[in-house]
């Protein structure tokens, strides 16, 4: 597995990685970030983690993948820092022999990522910036 | 003991990490409410979990001075 909070990604290492003679399928998902947030105009985020423990967080999260689907390799990326609209903040990478496979791995490990692992991001807008989610 | 802050409870309290000297706080759920107390705007929180040694904590679960403790408020990956 390759699992990293980084300043920035390159999905060319992504793809490279993923690469395998014994996959027929390689699943990628990417997060980047959207030009306006509930009808707000979004000028940047800015994403901070608790970097040990939203490691070890994805680790399990990743193992947990490999035990339920029959899947070859699974990456993780997701950024830390300021970014700007249109960039990748977060890669889900799996790749499998058949597509299924990959597909629900890929869709169980974004969807995981965002209940449970301690990264945060903050919105900014025109006039001010918000925590996302943090209040109810 | 000393106590890693993210996010908006990094703003609330105002630094990254805090330092705390209280013979009162034995649990999780006493560590919380010690933070409820004196910032009541985290009461406004969705969440409020404690991160004991970087695995999630029960309110119950035992804290000392050596652990690595952290506040988690609710998280926004992704």
């Amino acid at each position: 597995m390759l699992i990293r909070i980084v300043d920035q990604i390159d999905l060319n290492e992504v793809y490279q990685y993923l690469e395998s003679p014994n996959s027929g399928a390689m699943n990628l998902f990417v997060g980047t970030v959207r030009n306006a947030s509930n009808g707000k105009k979004v000028v940047k985020l800015s994403f901070e983690s608790y970097q040990s423990m939203a490691l070890s967080e994805l680790e399990k999260l990743g193992k947990t993948a490999k035990e339920k689907w029959d899947i070859d390799k699974v990456v993780i990326l997701h950024v830390e820092g300021e970014k700007k609209i249109g960039e990748p903040v977060v890669v889900i990478g799996v790749s499998s022999a058949h597509r299924q496979a990959s597909f629900e791995a890929c869709h169980f490990l974004i969807d995981e990522l965002k209940k449970k692992v301690p990264i945060w991001k903050k919105e900014f807008y025109e006039d001010e910036s918000v925590w996302v989610n943090a209040h109810p | 003991m000393e106590i890693l802050l993210f996010g908006i409870t990094k703003d609330i309290v105002g630094t990254h990490s805090l330092h705390l000297d209280s013979a009162d706080i034995h649990t999780v759920s006493d560590l919380k409410e010690w933070f409820l107390k004196k910032y009541p705007s985290m009461k406004g929180l969705g969440s409020l979990a404690v991160a004991v040694n970087n695995q999630f904590a029960d309110d119950g679960d035992h804290i000392q001075a050596s652990d690595e403790l952290a506040l988690i408020p609710p998280v926004s990956g992704g």
